[in-house]
């Protein structure tokens, strides 16, 4: 496709109707006129509306023109550019003219949506017009960059999105590394007993996929490890991996587990068995942990603190253990990252009106998982903090720090179900009374709310209301030794207080407290609750902003586990149709220098934070690489020389849509003698 | 007739033209009193842009970018900031309220925030009054009183 000289523009103006969308508060016809006549003398040969120009048959007009009227340049007025830019330019390619030379400018998102006034939305889309005339006189033809895909990828974080990302692509034939921060694969899922609303031990389906995971052939297992640095981008991004020294070698090691057994350390377990039991100081976080190889805590480690000990090594029968391991870092190119990087549990301590750390039987949703599972520290045994006494009653209390201005304002989306499995749990093993406290009960999704009948039918009572307090000073007849929970029952109407010996805080999901560092070194965004954000909300849910770097998993938001998994296997479809494909177009978009007119002033150098400019000191001129180049147009925007230039958004382009877009006010300006 | 003023909207590709999107998508209404120009980060904002909004007849501008720590391209929002304050205080010593160009926040998700943004900036200019690049004397005369120069 050959430049088109700019002097001799031939501009075709297509303005939609969008059904009534645009038309309804835009005179669309008005528009068209307006273009055609006035906008003559900026090259406009042809200016159309049509109801549906984004249909087979709008598209087929511009194509038409393109071929018969000889247009070399196009302006759709329509909807945002993030919607439809790309069929138009594809229509546009389809008959002959480069897709570059196609503007797409937004009159519908834009006015015909947000404003009121038909007369001035019309006005306004005039404008609108003028300025994508004016700035598509200087658009130059162009390429799509071409990217190659490495056929590696990165899954960060060993949950269980995390794993069946892994999973998928492995099995699709494909390396994976899988990275993972604690000592084992299975995050939160591994610590649940039983799992909403099947009741199905999680254990039990869990397992099966950290065995696969650990076996992979495809799958290189990195525990203990994180993400240190990040560098490159879609198709070729090399990631230096820090792998935790362990003190365990993991070639000699069998995962016997006599190291723990003879360790005579005993440290409170605050991450697996939050809080509940014990481990060991050279410890695997639970028995069925992949991979099998224990981690020494070095904080607790007598040896590492006090300098003697060594029973582990002493008793080891493969002489695994090595007290002079060092941190090792390794880096990996890959093609895709996939982050699964999951949750952290909101910490009940901050609502301290409930109680939780100063009352003994107040508990969170996480200890009382661990207190169900049978391989937990209670062996399954629900009873109070003491270890022995089972509770005659129990309360249960959904919403702690969600839904609540003063924590989080969302909904967890997961603890009404986990409340009323709690119910169900307390009921089956205890027989006590229940009692659920609810803003609202949330039981959307399949055969959630027939689980919810089932518990309503097994006897637990329900309160609608916000619990006001918790506490163990009792005013009553009857609550004397008991936890009193305030309330204020909605349903009924009245204040009360309900005596119980247990109480369970349902507490929300909010996002790792390194989130916000994960996307910065990952280069993707957050959102203002800091849950990592989706290219799109419905569309696109597991793609970011960033090319290449997908999310799944509750790092993108509060989700349960089927739709986890379901996320999981997305990114890992799209992962996979980038390999399939190994190539990528990407937007050609990018900064370059005319080095005659380069200065060599350095100005610029310091502004990329993608590392793409480099001083030439041989040469004395500043160069970019367009590989590292994302874009932006810092560098362009400070250039004194006007040396650098950015492609599809040139200062030509933006200076003459400005113009367009003050077209009405230009005229009436005065001007300077 | 009451005084419309004219205004330019910078946005950026990754968040406040999105949240413009937003705006237009969730119905939001705001004056029809600004123009949008897209651009791929507020860093792109070369302040010749602005300049040259302003000569061209609009009252004021707005430049909208993403959240502190947010941007699409990591840091460049902060370039953009001090070019703002920058902006600022060259307009001043030209004559021109400092008031006239302003910077706001906006991710993709908050169209309504921008919405308001608008509107509010809307009726701050509205307040100032036109600009009138060539209509002011102390502007246009060649031999303007040191004091005009705040």
């Amino acid at each position: 496709m050959s430049a088109v000289n700019s002097d001799s523009p031939r501009i075709g103006v297509y303005v939609c109707h969008c059904g009534s969308n645009i038309a309804h508060m835009v005179d669309v016809e008005e528009v068209r006129a307006w273009a055609e006549k006035t906008l003559q003398s900026e090259g406009v040969v042809v200016a159309r509306d049509y109801k549906f120009m984004c249909s087979s048959l709008g598209q087929e007009l511009i194509q038409k023109d393109i071929q018969e009227l000889g247009l070399n340049r196009v302006v759709v007025a329509a909807c945002s550019p993030h919607l439809h830019e790309k069929t138009f330019r594809a229509a546009c390619e389809k008959a002959g003219l480069n897709g570059y030379l196609c503007e797409l400018v937004s009159i519908r998102e834009h006015a015909s949506w947000v404003h009121t006034d038909r007369e001035a939305a019309t006005e306004k889309s005039k404008m609108i017009v003028a300025g994508g005339v004016k700035r598509v006189r200087y658009d130059e033809p162009l390429d799509p960059l071409r990217v190659p895909i490495h056929k590696r990828t990165l899954v960060v974080g060993g949950g269980i999105a995390g794993i069946q990302a892994a999973l998928e692509i492995a099995n699709a034939g494909y390396p994976v590394y899988l990275v993972e921060r604690e000592a084992s694969i299975g995050g939160h899922m591994a610590q649940f007993d039983k799992t909403f609303p099947t009741l199905d031990c999680a254990a039990c389906i869990l397992t099966p996929k950290m065995v696969d995971a650990g076996e992979h052939p495809n799958i290189t297992l990195l525990t203990w490890s994180e993400v240190a640095r990040v560098e490159g981008s879609l198709g070729n991004f090399q990631v230096t991996i820090r792998k935790k020294a362990r003190y365990v070698d993991e070639d000699l090691c069998t995962g016997c587990g006599i190291c723990t057994e003879k360790c005579p350390k005993k440290v409170l377990d605050t991450v697996f068995e939050a809080g509940l039991g014990y481990r060991k100081a050279i410890y695997t976080p639970f028995p069925q942990s992949v991979p099998k190889y224990p981690v020494i805590d070095t904080e607790n480690c007598t040896y590492f603190v006090k300098g003697k000990c060594k029973a582990c090594q002493i008793f080891c029968p493969t002489g695994a253990i090595d007290f002079e391991q060092q941190d090792e870092e390794i880096t990996v190119e890959v093609g895709n990252i996939i982050l699964a990087t999951g949750f952290q549990t909101f910490d009940p301590r901050r609502i301290p009106q409930y109680g939780y750390g100063r009352l003994a039987n107040v508990f969170t949703s996480l200890e009382f998982e661990r207190m169900s599972n049978a391989a937990g520290p209670t062996g399954g045994e629900i009873v109070l903090r003491d270890g022995k006494t089972r509770p005659e009653s129990v309360a249960i209390v959904h919403c702690v720090g969600s839904r609540d201005r003063r924590y989080n304002n969302y909904c967890s989306a997961i603890c009404c179900m986990q409340s009323l499995k709690f119910a169900h749990l307390v009921k089956e093993r205890t027989g006590a009374e229940v009692y659920n406290f609810y803003i609202d009960m949330r039981t959307a999704y399949k055969d959630y709310d027939e689980f919810y009948q089932r518990v309503l039918s097994e006897g637990a009572n329900m309160v609608r209301g916000k619990v006001a307090e918790i506490t163990d000073a009792a005013r009553l007849p009857g609550e004397e030794g008991k936890l009193i929970v305030q309330v204020e029952d909605t349903l009924a109407g009245r204040q009360r207080r309900i005596p119980v010996d247990m109480v369970i805080l349902s507490v929300g999901l909010e996002p790792q407290r390194d989130a916000y560092e994960t996307a910065k070194l990952f280069g993707i965004s957050c959102s203002a609750n800091g849950w990592y954000t989706e290219k799109h909300p419905k569309l696109d849910p597991v793609a970011t902003m960033t090319e290449g770097i997908f999310i799944a998993g509750a790092c993108q938001g509060p989700k349960d586990i089927p739709t986890s998994v379901a996320q999981g296997a997305a990114a890992a479809a799209r992962v996979l149709g980038h390999i399939q494909v190994g190539e990528m177009s990407m937007e050609p978009i990018r900064a370059s220098v005319d080095e005659a007119r380069c200065s060599g002033c350095r100005i610029c150098n310091g502004l990329c934070p993608f590392n793409a400019i480099s001083f030439h000191d041989d040469r004395r001129v500043t160069e970019i690489n367009p590989a590292l180049c994302q874009g932006c147009g810092t560098c362009v925007a400070a250039c004194p020389a006007g040396a650098i230039s950015g492609t599809g958004f040139s200062d030509a382009q933006v200076l003459a849509q400005i113009e367009g877009l003050l077209w009405d006010v230009r005229e009436t300006v005065e001007r300077r003698p | 007739m009451t005084f419309e003023p004219v205004l330019i909207g910078f946005t950026c590709n990754w968040c406040s033209y999105r949240a413009a999107d937003l705006a237009g998508t969730s119905r939001t209404k705001y004056p029809p009193n600004i123009r949008l120009v897209r651009l791929m980060c507020s860093g792109r904002l070369d302040p010749t842009f602005v300049l040259k909004a302003l000569a061209e007849g609009a009252d004021g501008v707005l430049i909208t970018g993403c959240h502190p720590g947010e941007c699409h391209y990591l840091e460049q929002n902060y370039k953009a900031l001090r070019r703002y304050h920058l902006l600022r205080r060259t307009l001043q010593s030209l004559g021109i309220e400092a008031e006239r160009v302003k910077l706001v926040w906006a991710s993709a998700s908050e169209g309504l925030q921008l919405a308001e943004a608008i509107r509010q900036f809307t009726e701050e200019i509205r307040a100032l009054g036109p600009l009138r690049w060539n209509a002011r004397p102390e502007l246009r005369s060649e031999d303007a009183p040191l004091e005009a120069v705040p």
